[in-house]
């Protein structure tokens, strides 16, 4: 077991930066979920919080996979988490619109908090990677600014409400 | 996971295997850290009153030790489930000691929303095995390669 926090290599990388998918994926796949779950019901400010939230998810996706892609590793399809989401839902689904706004807001916090992890987990380590350990670095750290812009819109519609 | 979170599941389970106290030597030894590392930080857990380090017996989590353990005990089974059941990860042993440190108990409860994991968690772990029992049943029903 390895105590303290650092990436040492492009397989760990690559494994990290594939839990980074899947998070984004799961915002995706819950947004998508809720949005039937309401049955078209919804706030239309938070129909827009949700649809922007998706959106964002998904550019973060294709930034990951792009960066995973030069790792030579392959991505997490959306289709297989979309599934396993569904799967799941039940058990987890909140129960009204304020429990779908608490449930953005983890997505958000979460996200942020596991780039902030990673971001200094490269920090800490000096191996060097097989791609630019700055276009890394960059690409998490506009990610990481991006999550926390959300928690901000989450928690100012929350407090509106 | 904090390095706080790593030392009180290790000791969990070395309580677990050893069927009483933990010696400071298999703390160090589960943690690949020297002996003088484990005793620092168990004087730690002792100063926030989750452990309990007798001289020549060992060591022994409190309740409240015994709590936050077996919350991370979880969160690590969630680490294994998701690198063997959805990233299909073969070593998911090897890789969730790497990844631990690394990932956060919010970011394990997220993943925990697309594994199924039974309700018994974590008294499903096995200590000797290094995993739940159930991943490691599938595992030991899969042909070798």
């Amino acid at each position: 077991m390895s105590v303290g926090q650092r990436v040492t290599s492009d397989h760990q990388l690559a494994r990290l930066l594939q839990i980074g998918v899947v998070l984004e994926e799961v915002v995706e796949a819950r947004s998508t979920q809720h949005h039937r779950e309401m049955d078209g019901d919804f706030d239309p400010e938070i129909a827009a919080l949700l649809e922007h939230a998706a959106e964002e998810s998904a550019e973060h996706r294709e930034q990951l996979e792009t960066l995973i892609a030069e790792l030579d590793a392959e991505s997490v399809s959306y289709d297989e988490i979309e599934t396993l989401v569904e799967a799941q839902y039940g058990k987890t689904k909140p129960e009204d619109f304020d429990g779908v706004l608490y449930d953005q807001l983890c997505n958000e916090e979460t996200a942020y908090k596991f780039y902030d992890d990673l971001i200094e987990a490269i920090e800490g380590s000096d191996s060097s990677f097989s791609v630019d350990r700055e276009q890394v670095l960059d690409t998490l750290r506009t990610i990481r600014a991006e999550e926390a812009e959300g928690v901000e819109e989450v928690t100012a519609v929350m407090e509106r409400r | 996971m904090n390095t706080a979170d790593q030392y009180l599941k290790a000791i969990y389970l070395v309580q677990e295997m050893e069927d009483g106290p933990a010696s400071t030597g298999s703390i160090a030894d589960a943690l690949d850290v020297s002996p003088a590392s484990a005793n620092e930080m168990i004087g730690k857990l002792e100063k926030r009153g989750l452990a309990e380090h007798e001289k020549n017996k060992g060591v022994s989590l409190t309740d409240e030790g015994i709590v936050d353990a077996r919350e991370a005990l979880s969160n690590y089974c969630i680490i294994e489930r998701f690198l063997a059941n959805v990233l299909e990860v073969e070593e998911f042993r090897v890789e969730a000691r790497s990844l631990e440190a690394v990932i956060d108990d919010t970011v394990a409860e997220r993943l925990d929303t697309i594994i199924d994991r039974a309700s018994e968690c974590p008294d499903c772990f096995d200590a000797e095995t290094d995993a739940c029992k159930y991943l490691a049943e599938v595992e030991s029903e899969s042909p070798a390669d």
